[in-house]
């Protein structure tokens, strides 16, 4: 096939997906969070990806170098986020879970089409203007290096502040068992609530980055989404490192798939692979006499 | 007698904990068998896996001489062989009529069957004669989660003699009942065993229900046979004192 | 099946409501369609979400399939498809259908589009009706939305650019008005069907899956065949129902028209809600008053519609989860036959309400 008679062409699809790969796990790393803290199945997770593309293109916009929207998307979206916990998301934490996917849903499609509204459906790129780089024959963007690292960083201080801060504390010990913390003095509504928020900064610094990077319009949400709730589910919640291999693995399958299937497809890959994933999930718990909770 | 139930060293693990191990009993048809132990024991992890709702790690289960531990939940239900929940599994939004009618036993039925009205006069017949049975016959047309805790063990019980099962396993089926009801539940558990000819296989914490229904007893400690006999037997067994108030 | 004499003349006032609404409302036709339409995507959506615990997001597939089943019928009957297609079936010179064409298109063409639905759903079903609660919602989305991603890149029936539907014929007038009438024939034997077999055994088990479906196991009901069925019949009722809708809209697009996820696939599960989820009217209601609110939307808040609409997805899920018949039977339990039980203060005794 195409694939092994051009190694050329692989390891550059497999180096672009993997850059794109580091900014899937992150959204994944803002879903598990939120899943794991207020057991929310955060619909809506990749229209906060999307708003953080939206804010780098307004700083675009009126001259304000892109770069610096990585500081300010997750700044604003931590806003966004923590409004939309206290104006709608609180009212659905304690019910069915069905309630809180149709809920995150309605939010997802009031943004989408918000965002269609304003800004139309024009695909959108903030130019970042820092070239290329050579690695051998192989051209890639320097933006998107850029982003992989700070995809990184940023992966990195997240960890460091579940583990020492009080907050990510206070977070991680709601999330293993909320009424225990409330207990001992956790306002779990604030958790809930900072939480909400951080993972809608997470997403917005990825949607600032695949602004500059890649590009954005108002419909990119849901792809993101369902690929941060498949990472989640073979990674499983709790599983950084699992998190980060399935994303950059993801973003190399991803990459793979839309140069041998046409780029036509490269969505339905990945809501065919969904599919599969939950499918073979399931009938592997089903051996055992069970099935995915 | 012949055996209805037999369990031949079945063993079960959890992650590390080791459940039930190297367990063997028999339940003879027409009895009445006792399950005891104290806590953690093993002995809903025993039920859970002879009805299927676990595959287990080794050994045979077999009923009616056929080997089950092989088959699903729904199939082994529909051999005959129920069991009624610890915590009292009912259908809520459901009417207890409705709870009781789909219940009917499905084994003599193909799956067409399932598109005849809901309200065939023999299977309604029979299921206010069970409601009857257990006492909630008046209760009949209500929502079955808004009965209280004590009617829904009684309608689970009813709902599984509507099944008409050869062997009924019944996981603590007087827990949380009201004291001077307990008489009312042994003497029923009796009569469905005597007249509707239901084998009983029976987990129970109150000692005083299990000697008095019991034929045979087993007693389970740390997923082990400890003890098994006759009520006396059980009584009088220092191994099995020893288990219930010695140390964990 | 014996019925009251005053819900006889209630379904017959209804009925001949529908039977008359094109000729009451002429400037309505295709939003009566519709209306019909959603009913029955409703209806179907709540027989295997409120009735059965089962909430799917992607019963659009199966509206998708019957919408490209049907066309590729009502063409393939008379020219060869891909040249269809890949002309957009714009050139009218070349593909014209006739009155008998047009028509014999659609009569094979729609008992097509059942047939591959139900397929369809039994080819999945057994899968996918093995993951429960938020899984099986997620996993049905992807569905969805794949299928139209698949439909939009494959060049046999129009990729991205879609597929026209058959001209219609001059002689036949306003097809818009049979359309109507099929919808509505097909909303008023979906609702039959679903009212005969909620008074079944069949009924009564895909309510003890909603409320424990691992009871209902454990009692031997023969789950994964009841949930396939289930979803099957729904499917043949909503591949019909895409036959009919990528006639009425004239013009098929993968996305928008065939598999719309995000309009049609959400629609519907908001309008089980609206109406009352696991009722057999709730469906209905909802149906009514969602299309006509998307109407009024549409025609005063132009431009800004759909976000309206993201809005009240929003606010009846949120607020209003009981739905319309939820909060009726909250405030008039008599209306539903509800007897107080005389031992339990507080606690009424009830007839299955409809």
């Amino acid at each position: 096939m195409l694939l092994f008679q051009a190694p050329v062409i692989s390891a550059d699809l497999i180096i672009n997906g993997l850059l794109i790969g580091a900014i899937f796990a992150l959204a994944a790393y803002g879903m598990a969070l939120v899943w794991g803290v207020m057991n929310i199945i955060n619909i809506a997770q990749g229209e906060f990806v999307m708003l953080g593309g939206y804010v780098a293109m307004i700083l675009f916009w009126n001259g304000i170098h892109p770069l610096f929207s990585v500081a300010v998307a997750p700044f604003v979206l931590f806003f966004v986020g923590w409004a939309l916990y206290k104006l709608v998301v609180f009212r659905v934490v304690d019910r069915d879970l069905f309630v809180s996917l149709l809920a995150t849903f309605g939010l997802s499609i009031l943004m989408q089409q918000l965002m269609n509204t304003v800004f139309t459906g024009n695909i959108q790129t903030a130019q970042s203007g820092l070239g290329t780089i050579q690695l051998g024959s192989i051209s890639i963007l320097s933006i998107k290096v850029v982003a992989f690292f700070f995809t990184i960083i940023l992966g990195g201080c997240l960890v460091v502040f579940m583990r020492k801060s009080r907050l990510g504390q206070a977070i991680r010990a709601t999330s293993q068992n909320a009424r225990a913390a409330r207990v001992l003095g956790v306002d779990t509504d604030k958790v809930y609530a900072v939480t909400f928020g951080l993972n809608a900064a997470i997403c917005g610094a990825a949607g600032a980055m695949v602004a500059m990077a890649y590009s954005i319009h108002p419909y990119i949400g849901l792809p993101y989404t369902i690929r941060a709730f498949m990472i989640v589910v073979v990674a499983g919640l709790g599983n950084i490192a699992g998190v980060v291999l399935a994303g950059l693995g993801l973003g190399a399958a991803e990459n793979v798939a839309s140069f041998v299937l046409g780029t036509e497809f490269q969505l339905a890959f990945t809501f065919c692979l969904l599919v599969v994933v939950l499918v073979w999930r399931n009938t592997r718990l089903a051996a055992k006499r069970q099935y995915l909770k | 007698m012949s055996a209805l139930l037999e369990v031949e060293s079945v063993s079960k693990a959890f992650g590390g904990v080791q459940a039930n191990k190297d367990i063997s009993l028999m339940v003879p048809e027409g009895s009445i068998v006792g399950l005891i132990g104290p806590n953690g024991s093993g002995k809903t992890t025993l039920f859970s896996s002879i009805v299927g709702q676990y595959p287990i790690d080794n050994g045979s289960i077999r009923f009616e001489g056929e080997e089950i531990s092989r088959l699903r939940v729904p199939q082994i239900a529909r051999l005959g062989l129920l069991r009624t929940f610890q915590q009292t599994r009912i259908y809520g939004q459901m009417t207890c009529m409705q709870n009781m009618i789909i219940s009917a036993s499905v084994r003599k039925r193909g799956f067409g069957e399932m598109f005849h009205g809901q309200h065939d006069p023999a299977v309604s017949k029979h299921a206010e004669d069970m409601l009857e049975f257990v006492g909630l016959y008046e209760k009949r047309l209500l929502r079955a989660g808004s009965l209280s805790f004590g009617q829904q063990k009684l309608l689970e019980f009813a709902m599984a003699l509507m099944n008409e099962p050869r062997l009924l396993m019944l996981d603590e089926p007087t827990a949380g009942i009201n004291p001077t009801l307990i008489n009312g539940l042994i003497d029923r558990l009796k009569r469905a065993n005597a007249q509707f000819g239901i084998t009983l296989f029976v987990i129970e914490h109150n000692m005083r229900v299990i000697m008095n229904l019991a034929e045979h007893i087993y007693c389970l400690a740390h997923g082990e046979l400890l003890a098994a006999g006759t009520p006396d037997q059980i009584r009088n067994d220092p191994n099995v004192l020893d288990a219930y108030l010695g140390a964990h | 099946m014996n019925v009251p004499v005053r819900k006889l003349v209630g379904y017959a006032a209804l009925l001949a409501f529908g039977v008359a609404a094109p000729y009451l409302f002429p400037a309505y036709h295709s939003q009566l369609a519709e209306l019909w339409l959603f009913v029955v995507f409703a209806l179907t959506w709540d027989l295997v979400g409120g009735q059965m615990g089962y909430n799917s997001f992607g019963n659009v597939l199966f509206i998708g399939v019957g919408t490209y089943a049907c066309a590729v019928v009502q063409v393939g009957l008379f020219y060869n498809v891909a040249n269809y297609t890949s002309s957009d079936g714009g050139d009218l010179t070349i593909y014209v259908f006739d009155a008998t064409q047009f028509l014999t298109g659609l009569a094979v063409g729609l008992p097509v589009a059942a047939v591959v639905a139900g397929l369809v759903a039994i080819v999945f079903g057994s899968a996918v009706l093995g993951m429960r609660g938020h899984y099986f919602a997620i996993c049905t989305l992807g569905l969805g939305v794949a299928a139209g991603q698949i439909a939009a890149g494959w060049d046999w029936i129009g990729a991205g650019g879609g597929m026209s539907s058959p001209n219609t014929p001059a002689s036949l007038g306003d097809v818009t008005v049979l359309l109507y009438y099929l919808a509505f024939g097909l909303a008023v034997l979906t609702f039959i069907m679903i009212r005969a077999l909620l008074s079944t055994r069949f009924g009564l088990a895909l309510n003890a899956i909603r409320d424990d479906e691992d009871k209902a196991e454990a009692m031997g009901l023969p789950t994964i065949y009841i949930k396939v069925t289930a979803w099957a019949m729904a499917a043949v009722m909503l591949g019909i129902s895409g036959g009919i809708l990528g006639n009425l809209k004239r013009f098929i697009d993968p996305i928008d028209v065939a598999f719309a996820g995000e309009t049609y696939g959400v629609w519907m599960v908001l309008m089980a809600i609206l109406g009352g989820k696991g009722t057999l009217w709730g469906p209905v209601i909802g149906a009514t008053v969602f299309q006509v609110l998307k109407e009024v939307f549409w025609t005063y808040l132009l431009g800004w519609q759909r976000v309206a609409l993201g809005l009240m997805i929003v606010v009846i899920v949120v607020f209003f989860p009981q739905g319309i018949l939820g909060w009726a039977r909250e405030k008039f339990p008599e209306w539903f036959g509800h007897r107080i039980d005389r031992s339990r203060t507080g606690e009424t005794a009830r007839e299955p309400a409809e």
